[in-house]
């Protein structure tokens, strides 16, 4: 059982906490120019692997602008020596980045963009003595942090970015309202797709005018124009409502966010043009610069898109995904099981053999033997991501599970699954997260009061392993020494583990049930023996509220996702995490491995679903539709799909092959907290606050939806919106939302949740 | 209050916002002048930075999986802002805002606690029940499953084990059969001075009385319980006291199920239960406010519900009985007229299928006809002691005392009230409580009083007032013979019929109780009046004095009446004789009364001559009463 070889990227730097202490950092060194003009990026980043030289002269090169512009002309030169860059360079390369995707960028907007930013750092006059090499060394430190975090292209201008004045702020309100007359007046298969423009200008102008001190106006300006903004985003404009002074923007998170990441739209090169073109005849500069520097229009060729399809994938916090993002090869097979000889069980046989049934046994497990162990094309290697050995005690588990599928139920809309509901009594202390162990036999609740409770669910007591001193005088050759070590007197149904020093907001059991994980409030995540009922480690790096914790199916890792906006994947023999999955813009509230274990699945405050490759921490899929932070995820079986589920009450389903959204289950009226398939992955089960369960018919959800080549490759799909057809069934507890849900290995539903009484 | 100039009126505000003047209000309570644009600008600052942690505050709730923001929440994002967190708001419940309507002030209210008398409640709160998972089998095969759940379990698991097994053995003991064992538990239940926190538990057990009500003797033993927890001076009872009474009440006022058959002595319950509520009364009142009130209320109810059965009728008046003679004369006199017309219909009716309504009716007939005579009685006396100052503590109430002590149940009596009850009309007079029938009582003088009474009772009222030789010396009649044919004395009711028909229990007076080793079961007789009676003329001091000197056992001193009014004493009665029953063994008893001249004519009897059946029962009269109500009661 070897660790994870370390990947090509470096870790030292994570030491620190948050990506925000990279804003906070530099906020620092700027704090002597101009408070707030800088606000760094973690979307600055190189691509995973590639020589940083490039970044490097980028940022020089804004520096330079930047020192320029303030005639610090001594220093310039001095920079300029010691990084041995040439004067030339310096106009040419400063629009690279943002030339990627827009097709036609001109180059001569970095320029005035450049020329913004120091007009505002003009106003600190004193910033003079700045030592160049300084800001240098500090962005060189930030960079090991920075390329981790996205393999978007860098772009120095986001990273000096400032909304700094430019036109008259009443005249915010023609530019606007000109756009808007414009869109309305195009014909209506361009109009859906041009109206997406409306919410990130609208933003982006108001937190322009909010920048610079133009409050009154700012808050005409938004009156006017916030009731136009699709209904999906009232969270965010109130927030942003609430945002009319400069100083404020500097804290807020979710500005913070929105300005330094771009907000990606999908337009057809036909509406694209319509609005290039209309734009340029007007001479509006003022939006043409904002689409220039905050947005990024991915073009594709082809018939625009409709209302709906827009409507299906947009809400997230930063647009949708760019194309390029989703491209990335992901192997979502599952791992070829290892070969186990499954004994005969004599007993079972006999016993059937008594009741006159054939004795077709054999056949059957052969057949389902076989069916692992055909290797998966869309399997990754089977030593992608180094995996722990087989322990005898697991090969055994193996053995029970394949006994115990062979009497699974088959479940179909026909054949629905029987519930049985955990109710937990009495948690006057707030159960915030439940788990059970694959087999069933253990439930874990984790609770605001920082304690996590563990109950045997079935009748076989938890007991704990005898003290060392006690554990000596057993005899070790006996045969049942395992029952030997254990102590008797301790036994009783439930055991409470103290440690936590804050709510416990995700626990996870280890596939072998001698681990748990639970995750909390207060920063930590922590690893609970189940032999011994105590701690064994408290892993330290999120150093914010950690949300979500998950096991790998093959046990050993796990990752964890919280409020630094990052998730990171641990082993348990290391202190420190061995990858760490940053881009989301906002909380990781919800964290999932894959089946196979080389890949895992986040969902955030932001409002998409990102899918991380484990072996280089790249992101591979950004999944967009969701209109409100998502709180549960939920692999199918097969590794196929992965369903969603959020604030919003609908459930997203997702073709991680493809990227795409293939499913939307509208239904619940309250926020989703769980979600599973069946084993064999035919029927989803979700369940809510609303105090329902619902059951969906998955497999005819995946089956209806066309895949073919055009689809997969624009990722227009039409959504049937046959929820209700998909919808089996719906099943009410009298004052008890839903916390978790667990299909035994016979296909049995378990819910659990706690009473509430009022 | 937040003004905003500029060319932007805002219709409508989208947060609560901290207006200017609060800001400076809150800076001149800590001694600092703020300009006005400093405190606008702070307004809006301190709007925004609330905003921003509610929203930030927001995330935790989510992740709570609660939809109420709870303070806990709101901290959290406080302090991982690194801002201060809001200290003394912990609760659970959600904190009133109050408006204060003159000064447009809005606060949260924050009562203050008295950590003494928390600290020394003996009730002690319940514990948090502990947390539990409980498995059900919610949908089989999508079907749902309609197997009850069960009650959530409550905090009785968290009693301490030896508590919880004292309340087990406790409480099988009671109920159970042995009877040593549970007069083993009821004294350890008197004096235990460790179960304050079983109490809720006990009551809660009594509350029960509603489901056995088919079974006296568990009636019984939960009355005796009630007795117990009352008697325990270490506990305190609380507002528990109000469930208690409703238990009482219950035995009381409710037509029992084992009333239905006749053979079951629930009088003797409901006696029972009466005095037991009295006790309650007067010994913790004054821990519920307005509790008398409410008991007079219910009683009230009860007895003016001619549908109610007369099992509940009799409830209510020995209820009234028991709660003192006050009690009496505001609920049940005023409500005598009415109710007598019913009661005279029920005994009027020789039918044979009503001949067990009727011996009902002769029950409370009696019942009335002994709280009546001694509403006259301590009127009387009180009207005496206002007379003389009240200089003498009550000499009766001693004698009570002493009966009381001797009967089963071992209560101390209640001291007869002269006054009021301290909590219970006064109270709701200063509460002002409109409607109840008492309040606008006017009291009715003695005289216009007993000639009321005595046109409803006649002779069997009078009888009780003797008029015959002294008490110990005379032999009366044989037992069964009829006292028919008596007349009448001019001097009390000269307007009477001659013939009129004497009640014929006052020919059994004189049975010895010694005498009589009646079986336990025999069934009651109709008739309840223990008492023996004798009529007498006034007849002067020197009599009564006579009287006195023959009676072995003095328990009624007689006491000269100089008539409140001027003038010379025109009656005076003595009531005396000796009380029957299994533990009385013939005490003799003796009293004297005096009304005032009933120089009035008194008005026609419309009732009393209807009245010629009290006591006329087929059997000797001999017969053993089982319910002996009347020895409960300090005549």
């Amino acid at each position: 059982m070897a660790a994870v070889q370390d990947g090509p990227m470096e870790l030292d730097a994570e030491k620190e906490a948050k990506p925000e202490i990279l804003s906070d950092g530099t906020s620092n060194l700027s704090g002597n120019t101009a408070s707030g003009t800088l606000s760094s990026s973690p979307l600055t980043a190189a691509p995973a692997g590639g020589a940083p030289k490039m970044e490097d002269q980028q940022t020089l090169i804004a520096v330079l602008q930047f020192l320029k512009r303030n005639k610090l002309s001594e220093s310039v030169e001095i920079l300029r020596r010691e990084a041995g860059l040439g004067e030339h360079q310096e106009g040419s390369q400063a629009t690279d980045g943002s030339g990627g995707g827009k097709g036609d960028g001109d180059g001569g907007d970095a320029n005035s963009l450049l020329s913004r930013v120091s007009i505002t750092s003009a106003a600190a006059p004193q910033s003079m003595p700045v030592k160049s090499d300084c800001i240098i060394n500090i962005f060189r430190c930030d960079l090991p942090f920075m390329f981790m975090l996205s393999e978007d292209q860098p772009d120095v201008s986001v990273v000096l970015s400032a909304y700094s004045q430019q036109g008259d702020p009443p005249l915010y309100q023609v530019y606007y309202s000109g756009l808007k007359n414009f869109i309305e007046s195009v014909l209506d298969c361009h109009r859906a797709e041009l109206s997406q423009l409306f919410y990130p200008l609208f933003v982006h102008m108001y937190l322009e005018l909010v920048y610079n001190n133009h409050e009154t106006e700012a808050k005409a300006f938004f009156d006017k124009f916030s009731g136009d903004q699709e209904c999906y985003y009232q969270d965010d404009l109130h927030i942003l409502c609430g945002l009319t002074k400069k100083e404020h923007l500097k804290g807020n998170e979710v500005l913070l966010d929105f300005r330094t990441s771009r907000f990606v739209l999908h337009i057809s090169r036909d509406s694209y043009q319509l609005l290039k073109r209309h734009l340029q005849e007007r001479h509006n500069n003022q939006i043409w610069n904002i689409i220039q520097e905050h947005l990024y229009i991915d073009i594709f060729d082809g018939m625009p898109r409709s209302k709906s399809q827009i409507d299906s994938m947009s809400g997230s916090l930063a647009g949708e995904a760019k194309r390029e993002v989703n491209k990335a090869k992901v192997f979502y097979g599952l791992l070829k099981e290892p070969e186990i000889e499954v004994p005969l069980d004599d007993e079972d046989d006999e016993a059937e053999n008594e009741e006159g049934k054939p004795k077709k046994k054999k056949t059957k497990k052969d057949s389902l033997g076989s069916k692992s162990k055909k290797q998966d094309p869309n399997a990754p290697q089977q030593n992608r991501i180094p995996l722990p050995e087989l322990k005898d005690s697991d090969k055994l588990d193996k053995i029970m599970y394949m006994k115990e599928s062979t009497k699974r139920i088959r479940l179909g809309p026909e054949n629905l699954p029987s519930i049985c509901f955990y109710t937990f009594l009495n948690a006057f202390q707030g159960l915030t997260a439940v788990d059970f162990t694959d087999d069933s036999s253990l439930l874990a609740g984790g609770f605001a009061d920082s304690t996590v409770r563990v109950w045997s669910v079935t009748p076989k007591k938890l007991r704990k392993v005898k003290s060392a001193g006690e554990l000596n005088v057993i005899e070790k050759e006996s045969d049942d020494v395992l029952e030997r070590i254990m102590d008797e007197k301790t036994a009783s149904e439930s055991k409470i583990l103290h440690g936590h020093s804050g709510p416990v907001y995700g626990v996870s059991f280890s596939p072998d049930r001698n681990y748990l994980l639970s995750s909390s409030e207060d920063g930590t995540v922590r690893l609970w023996s189940l032999q011994t009922f105590t701690c064994l480690v408290g892993y330290k790096g999120h150093n914010y509220p950690v949300w979500d914790t998950h096991f790998s199916p093959f046990g050993y890792y796990f990752v964890s996702g919280g409020h630094d906006r990052v998730a990171r994947l641990w082993a348990t023999d290391h202190y420190q995490p061995l990858r760490i999955f940053a881009g989301h813009l906002a909380d990781v509230t919800c964290t999932r491995f894959h089946p196979n274990s080389n890949y895992v699945a986040t969902g955030s405050t932001d409002r998409t679903v990102r899918l991380w490759d484990v072996l280089n921490a790249n992101c591979v899929r950004i999944l967009t539709g969701h209109k409100g932070p998502i709180h549960s995820l939920a692999f199918s079986p097969n590794g196929k799909f992965l369903a969603s589920g959020s604030t919003d009450g609908r459930v997203l389903l997702w073709d991680i092959g493809h990227g795409l959204m293939i499913g939307e289950l509208k239904g619940h009226t309250d926020t989703i907290y769980a979600l599973k398939f069946s084993r064999d992955g035919e029927i989803l089960a979700s369940g809510s606050m609303d105090n329902t369960v619902r059951l969906w018919d998955s497999m005819k959800a995946f089956d209806e939806v066309e895949t073919d080549d055009f689809t997969a490759t624009t990722g227009h799909i039409h959504l049937p919106d046959n929820s209700q057809e998909l919808l089996l069934g719906m099943y009410h507890s009298k004052s008890t939302p839903v916390t978790h849900l667990h299909f035994t290995r016979r296909n049995l539903l378990l819910a659990a949740g706690a009473y509430n009484s009022q | 209050s937040h003004s905003q100039s500029g060319p932007s009126q805002r219709e409508e505000r989208r947060f609560a916002e901290v207006p200017r003047e609060s800001i400076k209000l809150m800076a001149e309570s800590t001694g600092v002048e703020l300009s006005e644009e400093v405190a606008t600008l702070l307004a809006e600052d301190v709007c925004y930075r609330l905003r921003e942690a509610t929203q930030n505050s927001s995330q935790f709730m989510r992740h709570a999986k609660r939809r109420k923001l709870s303070v806990e929440d709101f901290n959290r994002a406080l302090r991982w802002s690194n801002t201060e967190t809001v200290c003394g708001y912990g609760a659970q419940d959600a904190l009133p805002f109050r408006p204060l309507k003159e000064g447009e002030l809005f606060f949260v209210e924050d009562r203050e606690i008295n950590l003494v008398e928390l600290a020394l409640a003996t009730n002690i709160p319940k514990g948090c029940a502990e947390t539990m998972v409980r498995v059900h089998v919610s949908y089989l095969d999508g079907k749902g499953n309609l197997e009850p759940q069960g009650t959530v379990p409550t905090a009785v698991q968290s009693l301490s084990e030896d508590l919880l097994k004292y309340y087990q053995q406790i409480t099988r003991a009671i109920l159970g059969e042995d009877p040593h064992l549970m007069k083993v538990a009821l004294l350890d239940l008197q004096s235990n001075s460790k179960i304050a926190a079983l109490l809720p538990y006990f009551v809660y057990v009594i509350s029960g009385v509603k489901s056995v009500s088919h079974d006296l003797d568990q009636l019984n033993r939960l009355l005796h319980m009630v007795k117990s927890l009352v008697q325990n001076p270490y506990l305190y009872l609380g507002s528990y006291v109000r469930s208690l009474v409703s238990s009482v009440m219950y035995c009381i006022l409710e037509p029992l199920a084992a009333s239905i058959n006749p053979l079951n002595d629930h009088w003797t319950l409901r006696d029972y239960a009466a005095l037991l509520l009295s006790h309650i009364f007067w010994t913790h009142g004054d821990l519920v406010s307005g509790l008398y009130h409410q008991i007079l209320l219910s009683l009230q109810k009860v007895l003016s519900d001619p549908v109610r059965p007369l099992c509940s009728h009799y409830g209510a008046v020995v209820g009234l009985h028991a709660l003192g003679w006050k009690a009496v004369e505001r609920v049940l006199y005023p409500h005598l007229p009415a109710y007598w017309a019913n009661l005279q219909a029920v005994l009027d009716d020789y039918s044979v299928s009503n001949a067990q309504v009727k011996a009902d009716g002769h029950k409370v007939y009696g019942a009335i006809l002994v709280a009546v005579e001694r509403l006259l009685k301590m009127k009387a006396l009180s009207l005496t002691l206002a007379a003389e100052g009240g200089c003498a503590g009550l000499p009766g109430t001693a004698t009570g005392a002493v009966g009381f002590r001797e009967n089963s149940l071992g209560l101390s009596p209640p001291p007869e009230p002269l006054s009021e009850p301290p909590l219970g009309i006064a109270s709701h007079l200063q509460a002002g409580g409109a409607g109840c029938p008492w309040e606008e009582w006017t009291p009715v003088s003695l005289p216009a009083m007993y000639c009321e009474l005595y046109s409803f009772f006649g002779d069997s009222l009078a009888v009780r007032f003797s008029t015959g030789p002294p008490l110990g010396g005379a032999t009366p009649p044989g037992p069964c013979q009829p006292l028919e044919g008596r007349k009448e004395p001019a001097s009390s009711a000269p307007n009477l019929e001659n013939t009129r028909k004497m009640p014929q229990l006052t020919a059994s007076m004189n049975i010895s109780p010694r005498r009589d080793g009646s079986p336990r079961g025999a069934p009651p007789s109709g008739s309840c009046q223990p008492l023996e009676g004798r009529k007498e003329p006034a007849s002067g001091a020197p009599n009564l004095e006579n009287t006195r000197k023959i009676q072995s056992r003095d328990i009624f001193p007689k006491a000269r009446f100089p008539l409140p009014q001027a003038g010379p004493p025109a009656f005076s009665f003595i009531i005396g004789g000796r009380q029957m029953g299994r533990r009385c063994q013939g005490r003799r008893f003796q009293t004297s009364f005096t009304p005032t001249p009933p120089h009035t004519t008194l008005p026609p009897r419309a009732y009393a001559h209807k009245l010629p059946v009290i006591g006329r029962v087929s059997k000797p009269v001999r017969r053993w009463t089982c319910s002996h109500y009347s020895l409960h009661l300090p005549l």
